[in-house]
């Protein structure tokens, strides 16, 4: 077998010559000094691999065109098995790409590896990180959510202030007045077709000249004998690869990645925030306010990119050790702080508006679906603690039946007076009577009726904001003269697709007083509370739009 | 380690050789440990079916009382389809044959050979695929030609007076 082996392996390196371009690569002379300090590029075109290779998985699954693209991301993790993993594994690589590229960055410059020879292996390192940027940038628009919508439109219009290029940039990003279908095309095409191929080359041409010069040595070490690569060195980049990958892969199972509601242009409520690596650009902007708001959106970013890229022509002094380079340091540390405060200023500064009614698409949201008894049902269900004693769908071993058995579902009728006197219908039950209105108890059972073993956590993930805006909704008898999701009369308007029609300021002096903002309306004034008033607002405006026509 | 110049020149110690042992096993086993974690994933991503959370639904087609007894007819209805993260709704057919006690058989539109649009030869009580003329009986039986199996059957059932389709169900291969 060995033998086979190695006769195959001959006649495979005398035909290809893979075997010596290997251990060439391999076995390079690397500095006595070369150690933990030096895994970073390693790490950096692992995750890059990372990012190629979850990226492509999501494409295979994924419509590239707005509207599209959200409801097969919606797909993607909700319905398909490790959908959540691989989406999780690309947004929180793409974070990690950022973090490895800028220490990579900060380990040359502190040691001072950018000196001549390797000025343009410095130069093109510097590009790389800009592609890293731009694939953040890109990448962000492509759940189309309304997170991606607006910091997209930030940052279009960022790019549309720029002097004289500014309106051939826009142009070229497609958002010529809005962002649209076109900016989205463009985007993803720089994010799938442009960037990849670039980054490739760019990384070939880096290792290239890091290959050419040799890895950087520190002084002192030309009087010490030369180490290889493999296995020493390899072996500490592998260690490094394996940790950020345990950290990405840790981010991926546990932090989950939210998905807000479809991009929605109408939103005027709507407070847009850039990726957490933009922030100190999004602060820096609001330090310059008027005309002067091109220093910060395009001169100042502008120069710090010059002076990163001429850093080794600023800096031409003789090679020392890292131990010496109190500038140097200084350097880092300034900037470190200034980009930590300008990010905690910004994060400081942002309004933490209805969080309470956010909607965690990432999930199933088949709850959306159920009628307002329905949804007022899962409050009751919630208020008694059903499932102290019941299992819902979830396996666990309990005191009373699995509710959502459909064998034990009985007519509603039957229900109810089960909840009134469980033993009187089920001889023997130990279920004490719930303490509820027949109305009440009709809703629990019209819940109860519609659960089944497969909607069981979809339907257990509906929001407390909407089942208590159900309760005020059905409580106000509001289907008397609404249709919600197909049920109730229709006296008044459809409610679906409110939050497309109206403003949740609109609906709520409605409520208080019907006939000024809609003369002629029937509809009598309600006085709510205001915390009852925002449930049913953000209840009703998180209602799916079905146009209204059913 | 540190003073070992070269891989094959000098014979390295013993202590060398260990430690060198260590580093390659490490490098293949976290290898490993990476491309298992990103593999498997990936496998199960791309080859498990997505998760079905709609119950199946029952489509009206039809009265069935206007159905003539062993005399197969072709209804249209239009069904939902979910068709991956999107659900179109589609122009379907079945042929139903109602049976002398009044139950009833819902045969999928397609050959089970390539899936060609097959039709009731009235003349010869038989199904007739025009493709590669496979024949089937009014039972959906296949009584000659290429088809490998009988004919694919929706799940029926009547309500008073209506005629309701469910899934598609593929009967077991003939043997």
């Amino acid at each position: 077998m060995r033998r086979r082996w190695n006769k195959f392996s001959e006649w495979l390196d005398h035909r290809t010559g893979v075997q010596s371009a290997v251990r060439q690569f391999l076995y390079e002379e690397i500095p006595a000094s070369s150690g933990w300090q030096q895994v970073f590029g390693s790490v950096a075109v692992f995750l890059f691999l990372v990012q190629a290779f979850t990226g492509v998985l999501l494409a295979f699954n994924y419509a590239p065109t707005p509207g599209d693209a959200y409801n097969s991301l919606r797909y993607i993790l909700t319905e398909l098995t490790a959908g959540r993993l691989i989406r999780g594994l690309h947004h929180w690589g793409a974070s990690m790409m950022i973090v490895v590229v800028v220490l990579h960055m900060v380990q040359v410059f502190l040691y001072g590896a950018y000196k001549k020879p390797r000025e343009a292996t410095w130069m093109v390192g510097v590009v790389l990180l800009l592609v890293t940027l731009a694939y953040g940038l890109t990448g962000y628009l492509l759940p189309w959510d309304n997170r991606a919508y607006w910091g997209t439109v930030v940052t279009t219009n960022i790019a549309g202030s720029a002097p004289v290029a500014g309106p051939y940039l826009i142009r070229l990003l497609g958002g010529g007045g809005a962002v649209g279908v076109v900016t989205f095309a463009r985007f993803y095409g720089m994010h799938v077709l442009l960037l990849p191929p670039a980054t490739i080359l760019l990384i070939a041409l880096h290792v290239f000249l890091v290959r050419k010069h040799g890895v950087a040595p520190e002084p002192g070490d030309e009087l010490l004998p030369k180490k290889q690569f493999f296995p020493a060195q390899v072996f500490k980049d592998t260690v490094a690869i394996f940790a950020a990958f345990a950290i990405l892969y840790t981010l991926a199972l546990v932090a989950r990645v939210p998905l807000e509601q479809l991009a929605d242009p109408t939103d005027t409520a709507y407070i847009p925030r850039p990726e957490w690596y933009f922030l100190f650009l999004f602060q820096t902007l609001k330090l310059f306010p008027g005309p002067l708001e091109v220093v910060g959106s395009v001169v100042l970013p502008g120069l710090a990119v010059l002076t990163l890229i001429l850093v080794p022509f600023l800096d031409r002094g003789q090679l020392v050790k890292v131990t010496k380079r109190t500038f140097a340091v200084g350097v880092v540390v300034l900037a470190a702080i200034g980009w930590g405060g300008l990010t905690a200023a910004a994060v400081a500064t942002t309004p933490k508006a209805q969080e309470s009614a956010q909607i965690d698409y990432s999930a199933p949201t088949d709850w959306l679906q159920l009628t307002p008894q329905e949804m007022s049902g899962i409050a009751y269900f919630r208020q008694e603690r059903c499932e102290s004693c019941h299992a819902a769908g979830d396996g666990a071993s309990k005191l009373g039946p699995d509710l959502t058995q459909t064998s034990i579902h009985k007519d509603a009728a039957w229900m109810v007076q089960h909840f009134k006197r469980p033993a009187a219908m089920r001889p023997g039950s130990a279920m004490p009577p719930i303490q509820l209105s027949d109305a009440q108890l009709n809703s629990l059972a019209a819940f109860l009726l519609k659960l089944n073993p497969t909607n069981a956590s979809a339907l257990g993930n509906a929001p407390d904001f909407a089942t208590a805006g159900a309760l005020v909704y059905q409580a106000n008898q509001c289907a008397g003269c609404h249709m919600v999701n197909g049920n109730g009369a229709k006296i008044g308007p459809v409610l679906n697709g409110l939050a497309q029609r109206r403003s949740r300021s609109w609906v709520q002096e409605h409520f208080a007083d019907p006939d000024k903002l809609s003369p002629g309306s029937t509809m009598p004034p309600y006085s709510l509370s205001q915390k009852d008033m925002d449930n049913l607002t953000s209840y009703l405006f998180s209602l799916p739009d079905t146009g209204g026509n059913q | 380690m540190d003073n070992v110049s070269g891989p094959t020149i000098t014979a390295p110690s013993s202590e060398g050789v260990t430690r060198r042992n260590f580093y390659v096993g490490a490098i293949y086993g976290l290898g490993a440990i990476v491309a298992a974690a990103l593999g498997l994933p990936a496998a199960i991503y791309l080859l498990f079916p997505p998760k079905i959370r709609q119950a199946d639904q029952w489509v009206e087609i039809g009265d069935v009382t206007t159905l003539v007894a062993d005399s197969p007819t072709e209804m249209t209805f239009r069904r939902n389809r979910v068709d991956g993260w999107k659900v179109s709704s589609e122009k379907a057919t079945a042929w139903v044959v109602k049976h002398a006690d009044n139950s009833v058989t819902a045969y999928g539109p397609q050959c089970t050979h390539l899936g060609c649009a097959y039709h009731w030869e009235e003349s010869k009580t038989e199904f007739v695929c025009p493709c590669h003329n496979s024949l089937f009986a009014i039972d959906g039986k296949v009584l000659a030609g290429p088809a490998p199996r009988p004919l694919d059957r929706y799940e029926t059932k009547i309500d008073g007076k209506k005629l309701l389709l469910g899934r598609v169900i593929t009967p077991e291969r003939q043997a």
